[in-house]
């Protein structure tokens, strides 16, 4: 018994055998959307925090916030928020049983990343025409 | 394989030695669903209050339905992002003390950005 040859057994297909399909892509993207939402809450705190503290506390945040950098967090954060939101509406269809399908959850996954993209952009020019224009 | 005198339902009745199940799915799941409308309504607040002043600010997030939604958009979110956080340092720290720690670091910082949150609401709504 002890002596007895193991057979040489196929293995399993490892992950780049596969073409790469988008579902993975978002897969990814969800939690990499979701970690970022994570750490982005500590602006969400330090927003609250300014405004409870007075107005030179608000100043400041309301600055960074304006600034470049401040802005481009700010879209990459409004971005997060509405791909990992769309995300969820994504995984609630097939917590009930749809869209499960190769033809439907590719598409699903589409309209994930173009719905995300489009939120973004229509919040972004909303505030930007409801605040008129440019400071 | 020995089941000793235990029936199948005592087998798995109070799950086992983990004591617990899906709680932490299902919970992840109602947080979800409500902060669909919870994350619109918190985005349209953040939007309208881009370019305000402070005096505006508090004046706005101390309109009853604007506080108590963005209590509820700060529990829902916290809670939220916990088990979320978990489930990831669950599948990439392997090594038992360093996953206890993460795990228990991921509580302590959503309920540290939990608090400041909570706090800043009490005090621009009752506070001076």
């Amino acid at each position: 018994m002890a002596d007895r040859k193991v057979p040489a057994r196929p293995l399993s297909p490892h992950l780049q055998i596969y073409r790469w399909p988008i579902t993975m892509t978002m897969s990814i993207l969800h939690r990499v959307t979701g970690g970022a939402l994570y750490v982005g809450t500590m602006l969400l705190a330090w927003w609250l925090l300014a405004a409870a503290a007075g107005a030179k506390a608000f100043g400041l945040m309301q600055w960074f916030i304006g600034s470049p950098p401040g802005l481009l967090i700010l879209f990459g954060y409004t971005w997060a928020l509405m791909h990992h939101m769309l995300g969820g509406v994504r995984h609630f269809i097939w917590d009930l049983g749809h869209g499960l399908g190769p033809g439907d959850r590719d598409r699903l996954a589409q309209a994930n990343l173009i719905g995300s993209v489009v939120l973004t952009l229509a919040l972004w020019i909303l505030g930007y025409w409801a605040l008129g224009g440019t400071n | 394989m020995s089941t000793g005198m235990k029936t199948p339902l005592g087998r798995v009745r109070g799950l086992g030695s983990a004591k617990s199940g899906t709680g932490d799915f299902w919970r992840q799941r109602v947080t979800g669903v409500a902060l669909v409308p919870l994350t619109i309504t918190f985005v349209l607040v953040v939007i309208y209050l881009a370019k305000a002043s402070q005096a505006t600010a508090i004046a706005t997030l101390s309109r009853p339905l604007v506080a108590i939604l963005m209590f509820l958009f700060i529990i829902a979110g916290i809670v939220h992002m916990r088990i979320g956080m978990q489930v990831i340092i669950e599948d990439y720290v392997h090594d038992e003390k360093w996953k206890i720690a993460a795990v228990m670091a991921n509580t302590f910082f959503s309920l540290l950005v939990g608090a400041c949150c909570t706090y800043a609401l009490l005090k621009l709504n009752f506070g001076i």
